[in-house]
């Protein structure tokens, strides 16, 4: 049986080279984000009605869902909900595909899940990556996404920047509203924000399964002494 | 109390004998050998896992809508606005990982110990249509949700039929039901995994464990335990499976169950192996995802599918492969030629050959997850370099091996050393 694990585990021996090799294109700076900081999911949360939303909807997110983080129905009501929307709707944008397309090339995609199928840490280097670029047909171009459909919507608030992909060396060109330190906090809540949208229920799920793991745990006991009681006789 | 429940029993029994017999038979006078270990609980951890598959299955359907238009909208329903439908739906996407799992484990035991090797060749054909039922059950599965890799899985599949000659291209319209996956592709494979897949799969399932119990179960040692029996003509080496093995495997259930929480609770995407990142975008018939991957349960085939290079500009060779890969599995029982079944008692050949073809399908397993060019290219050239990928030549130096280790084996099993088999179990 041991040497049998033994011969199971060998290929965890080549484990580094199969890391090997990964990678490819910018590399991506890791998120700080924290799923618990709630005056970060709600500037996060007020970064993207006051920014994405006017491109980007959430569409299976509800406004009224947001009081998971901390914020009241009158306050979302107030702040949040620009258009004849109830609080009990999602969060959709006024603009249809059709319009996307025709001004941007591509619609501008639902952003309910794009904490999940892009990740953290693409979002906020991809958030802190875009640049002047005149051959773009929006003039911004983006290290992490080149060639992206997308204007740089937090322009007044970075600033311009130039970037050459061959060297990977950036240049402030215009100053923005923001420090560069700022801008990254900024960034942060908001990507902290969209990974929240993308499963509002991730922090309920983990706190249900400590729970369920103690329940088995002390399930197991019984369980374990149930089969000793009954196995004592076979020899 | 109990007088009353035994009278209410003795009234059932009397008019309905069979339950009573059948309970006898394969559960309280069924009598398995006491020396199962560790391997021996996968069997009844996949019906555990079917029966969580089927139950959360039925919840699933209840707010699913298989229509090319809402089928990802309600699954995100499913996930935010039903309650606890997000439970319910990890619960089954982690469970079919976990079924793969658990069969893949059962399988191996079947390997270690010879437990296919005669008289249990059926319990084993009736095994592997299992397995396969189950992949079609899981590809099927797959597209419901109606992401990108949901999409262009299907898509990659179902042009695998296409490569067929002459009746594959209309073949390949006949499963989909239109000239690209679309919403009659996802109707049927809506109907085909809640209804048809699991009918025959419990079916099959019914007749590997009666096909079982006829002839008995097979044990760590290999050998046959009803030759001593005691005065009673019990097996000496023998324990009825209930309540011996019942509670036995209830303590082995417990801790299933915790690593499957585990996994659910905090790690449901399993890093992107048990659901996919690209299959949180929607599925987009003109967008071709850089790299698509099946799921891993999927992914030696897969691999040995892509290894195969094409010939006269045609993939089939490679389809080809990819079904004798599976197909083999059938021919087990009759390919192994050693006078013992367990690997205790086997020689070093077949070790040798059982580790290599472990690794071989975990490498393949691992290859198929990646793009060909995981580990770069040669830095030479060479006339017989058809490709440079080295991960794809090592994808057929594996592919080359999985197959050896079945098509060689009516030769290196009869020529191996044996050690003498115990007259007990020990």
């Amino acid at each position: 049986m041991k040497r049998l694990l033994r011969f199971l585990l060998l290929p965890l021996l080549f484990a580094p080279l199969l890391a090997w090799g990964a990678g490819g294109g910018y590399r991506l700076d890791r998120a700080p984000i924290d799923p618990n900081d709630l005056v970060s999911l709600q500037s996060g949360a007020r970064t993207f009605v006051n920014y994405c939303m006017n491109c980007h909807g959430a569409q299976y997110m509800r406004y009224n869902r947001l009081t998971e983080i901390g914020l009241t129905e009158a306050q979302i009501r107030d702040n949040f909900i620009f258009t004849g929307d109830k609080v009990g709707d999602t969060m959709k944008v006024a603009m249809t595909a059709k319009d996307g397309k025709a001004w941007f090339g591509v619609p501008p995609p639902d952003l309910s899940v794009i904490g999940r199928s892009r990740g953290a840490d693409w979002l906020y280097t991809y958030m802190r990556t875009f640049y002047r670029d005149p051959k773009t047909a929006t003039g911004w171009n983006n290290a992490a996404f080149p060639n992206v459909a997308m204007p740089h919507a937090l322009w007044t608030l970075q600033g311009e920047r130039g970037y050459d992909p061959a060297k990977g060396e950036w240049k402030q060109l215009t100053a923005g509203s923001l420090s560069p330190v700022q801008y990254d906090a900024l960034s942060r809540d908001l990507v902290n924000f969209l990974v929240y949208v993308g499963e509002p229920v991730a922090g309920k799920r983990k706190s249900i399964g400590i729970i369920v793991l103690f329940v088995l745990g002390i399930l197991f006991i019984f369980a374990y002494a149930l089969k000793k009681e009954y196995w004592k006789d076979v020899k | 109390m109990n007088r009353l429940l035994t009278a209410a029993w003795d009234w059932f029994d009397a008019r309905m004998p069979t339950v009573g017999e059948e309970w006898r038979k394969h559960a309280s006078e069924y009598y398995a050998p006491k020396n199962f270990n560790f391997w021996y609980y996968f069997g009844a951890l996949s019906i555990l896992v079917l029966v969580i598959q089927i139950v959360s299955g039925i919840f699933l359907t209840m707010h699913y809508k298989p229509d090319a238009g809402l089928a990802f909208g309600s699954v995100e329903y499913i996930m935010r606005d039903v309650p606890g439908g997000w439970l319910i739906r990890y619960i089954h996407s982690t469970g079919a990982s976990a079924f793969f799992a658990v069969v893949y484990l059962h399988m191996f035991r079947a390997m270690l110990y010879g437990s296919y090797q005669q008289p249990r060749e059926l319990v084993w054909i009736f095994g592997v249509l299992i397995y396969l039922t189950l992949m079609g059950e899981a590809f099927f599965g797959y597209l419901l949700p109606w992401g990108q890799m949901s999409y262009w899985g299907a898509q990659v599949i179902v042009n695998l039929f296409g490569t067929i000659p002459f009746i594959g291209p209309d073949l390949a319209i006949w499963i989909r039901g239109d000239y690209v996956v679309g919403d009659a592709t996802l109707n049927r494979f809506f109907a085909l995994h809640v209804i048809a897949l699991p009918l025959a799969l419990l079916g099959l399932i019914a007749a590997h464990i009666l096909a079982l119990h006829d002839v008995g179960s097979n044990n760590p040692d290999g050998i046959d335990i009803k030759k001593k029996k005691d005065a009673n003509g019990h097996p000496l080496d023998g324990v009825p499976f209930h309540p011996y093995y019942t509670v036995k495997d209830i303590a082995g259930a417990v801790v299933f169950l915790a690593v499957f929480c585990a996994i659910l609770f905090f790690a449901p995407e399993m890093g992107g192996y048990f659901l996919e990142y690209n299959n949180f975008i929607p599925a987009d018939p003109l967008k071709t995802p850089e790299h698509i991957a099946p799921v891993w349960y999927f992914t030696p085939y897969y691999s040995i599918l892509r290894a195969v290079p094409p010939l006269f500009n045609s993939q089939f060779p490679g389809v080809m492969a990819m079904g004798l890969a599976t197909m083999i599995l059938f021919f087990l029982p009759w390919l192994d030629r050693s006078p013992v079944r367990s690997i205790r008692y086997r020689g070093v050949y077949y070790k040798s050959a059982l580790a290599t073809f472990v690794v071989v399908f975990l490498v393949l397993g691992y290859l198929g997850v990646k793009p060909t060019t995981v580990w770069g290219q040669f830095g030479f050239d060479a006339f017989f370099l058809d490709t440079k990928d080295i991960a794809t030549w090592v994808a057929r130096l594996c592919t080359i091996l999985y197959f050896a280790f079945f098509l060689l084996m009516p030769w290196y099993t009869a020529i191996d050393k044996c050690k003498p088999e115990p007259e007990r179990v020990t």
